[in-house]
């Protein structure tokens, strides 16, 4: 049980990572990005594609950084593919939702485009990589250290937790200390009160698009790294990431944070009981139960 | 292939798209006239079809039931079927109302996806209820033993005709009524109704479950057409998206053009299998992924080029007023 619960706070960490660029986009944007969970596998697939493509091609050395299962290729993947899909959710604001923002449609709308819009980076994937499970490194996964209690982890896992801790604490003085983070945070506030103070929101819109789709690269690729890659490893995280999101309350960084690592241990410890294929269903539940207990969330703050 | 050939071929295509039609009609309900956001509908499809499969077939018995798991049969005729399946459908849609009614539209949005995925998890992993991944076979048809089983379509075809021709006008006749208009006044401004003494929740409600019932027929017609259902159907993408892509290219708001915008892209997207037979092999295995791709970005032009779709909503409240 403790173990679970240890690997529950491993994926409730990489949850994380999407719930924050989730509520950050709800909370700013205003509607809610169906085609977050995408972004994770599109995230995760670019590595791929970096790692097993171009950086073996032009000759960057395969071997493994200490007990990692990998090394340097990975090193430079990650934040090349946090950086593409941030820029393929500004593409995708440019291309379909800027074009929906200026005819003033509803907010069902833009959920749909959104909708779409998954489909369209999931068939994608489909067709470039195929339907199967992929890895970034075949064959036996890492030893796993021992701990006290008889928990096993792995260091690829340590590792993940230490990047989150990392990612989030960046993004914490980001909001907190630079202008563009307050700007984002006034936005988030009221919109109609930071554009009459002359922050520039089509600006604010292109930065959270660009934060969040990064940050769900960095799950995605976690992801990929702890268990594997799957074309509908983004789809089976939509119901978590929404779950954390409502959950720690909508636009609530922090909130987010605790959301997903409630949802991920929920989650992990729930396969004690049920089959693991059950995990979106456990988070299902546990969002109808915060919906009928406290709509607006553990944080209060909008309903 | 001649001429036989063909006319069997449209008339599955016409069976098909009629089914879907059907859907259309109950996503209209909830959507066009309503504004409730469900993106779930693969989970009434799947419900309803596993009600009626349930409610038509016996329980297996002897060596049989060694290979097929299925928690009841009731072994009742297909009218039976059509009905339970409504039924189910709505108590289903009942109580995912109750938490999210009173929400944001997002919410109720997000539930629905989950109420699909959750269903087909259940169907798929619990063996004895209704047989787990290899799914239940072995439907009944109506009036099965009238004709040889070549030409059967055509009387499945004319039963479709006949249900939709019903749905249609039981929607028509709601909508044009004082409860319709409510739906209406709600989707505009959901404020003002309540202002004018609505009880928004109640009539929310109404409109996801009649919707829902619908939906819940249009999936048993389904698996009565199939004969043989399992979970891996009742997928994001066939059971709900096509779905949404159809009302919104022929109008959401209006049921006419529910039903031909069923037919429009089940054709369209039929049609799109033989552009992909002249792919080359080795990207023929990933043709569905192209088809799909293609009616996603359909999808993404109209909701930014033409949101009302082929029809658009007709502005008409009433026959008594111009």
């Amino acid at each position: 049980m403790a173990e679970l619960f240890i690997y529950g706070i491993v994926l409730g960490s990489i949850i994380s990572l999407g719930a924050i660029g989730l509520t950050l986009v709800y909370g700013i944007i205003r509607f809610a990005n169906f085609a977050h969970g995408d972004f994770l596998t599109a995230g995760a697939y670019i590595a791929l594609f970096m790692v097993t493509g171009v950086l073996s091609w032009i000759g960057i050395p395969d071997s493994n950084f200490g007990s990692l299962s990998f090394g340097w290729r990975m090193a430079i993947a990650f934040p090349f593919s946090m950086l593409a899909v941030g820029c393929v959710a500004i593409v995708l604001d440019r291309v379909l939702y800027r074009k929906l923002r200026r005819k003033a449609s509803g907010a069902v709308i833009f959920a749909m485009s959104s909708l779409g819009a998954a489909f369209i980076i999931r068939m994608i994937i489909f067709i470039l990589w195929g339907a199967d499970s992929l890895f970034y490194r075949p064959g036996i996964l890492r030893p796993a250290l021992e701990l006290p209690l008889g928990i096993k982890i792995r260091p690829d896992q340590i590792l993940i937790l230490l990047l989150v801790v990392f990612l989030i604490t960046l993004l914490h003085f980001f909001l907190q200390n630079t202008k563009m983070g307050k700007a984002m945070r006034a936005t988030a506030d009221n919109m109609e009160l930071a554009l009459i103070s002359g922050i520039d929101t089509e600006r604010i819109i292109i930065w959270t698009w660009g934060i969040g789709g990064a940050l769900a690269a960095a799950g995605g690729i976690l992801y990929g790294i702890d268990v594997q890659l799957h074309p509908h490893m983004g789809w089976n995280f939509l119901i978590p990431l929404f779950a954390a999101t409502i959950l720690g309350s909508i636009g609530n960084m922090y909130g987010a944070l605790i959301g997903g690592l409630t949802i991920g241990v929920a989650q992990q410890v729930s396969t004690a009981f049920l089959l693991p294929t059950y995990k979106p269903a456990v988070a299902f539940i546990i969002m109808i139960l915060i919906l009928l207990i406290r709509p607006q969330g553990i944080f209060g703050g909008r309903s | 292939m001649e001429i036989g050939g063909i006319l069997a071929y449209m008339v599955s295509l016409a069976i098909m798209a009629g089914i879907y039609a059907i859907f259309c009609l109950g996503l209209n309900i909830q959507w066009g006239y309503t504004g409730l956001f469900n993106i779930g509908i693969a989970g009434f499809f799947c419900i309803g079809a596993y009600a009626t499969a349930m409610i038509t077939t016996p329980k297996p018995t002897g060596l049989y039931a060694h290979y097929v798991h299925q928690i009841f049969g009731l072994n009742l005729p297909f009218v039976m079927g059509l009905l339970g399946a409504a039924l189910i459908c709505g108590i289903v849609a009942f109580l995912i109302g109750i938490p999210t009614l009173r929400l944001g539209e997002d919410y109720l949005a997000i539930s629905t996806i989950g109420i699909a995925e959750t269903f087909r998890l259940i169907f798929n992993n619990e063996h004895w209820l209704a047989n787990g991944p290899r799914g239940l076979m072995g439907l009944p048809q109506p009036f099965q033993g009238l004709v040889d089983p070549k030409h059967y379509n055509y009387i499945y075809l004319i039963i479709i005709v006949i249900i939709v021709v019903i749905v249609y006008l039981s929607i028509e006749r709601a909508i044009r009524s004082p409860w319709g208009r409510v739906l209406r006044a709600i989707r505009e401004d959901e404020v003002s109704a309540a202002m004018s003494g609505k009880d928004i929740f109640h009539f929310k409600m109404q409109s996801l479950v009649f919707g829902a019932m619908v939906m819940g027929i249009g999936g048993a017609l389904y698996a009565h057409y199939t004969k043989a259902i399992s979970p891996d159907v009742f997928t994001p993408l066939y059971g709900t998206f096509i779905i949404w892509v159809m009302l919104m290219a022929g109008g959401s708001g209006n049921n006419k053009g529910a039903v031909l915008g069923a037919y429009v892209i089940w054709f369209m997207w039929t049609g799109t299998t033989f552009m992909t037979n002249l792919l080359p092999y080795t990207l023929k295995a990933r043709a569905p992924y192209i088809r799909f791709l293609l009616i996603m970005i359909l999808l993404e032009i109209i909701l930014i080029y033409r949101p009302r779709g082929l029809l658009g909503e007709e502005k008409k409240v009433s026959k008594l007023v111009d």
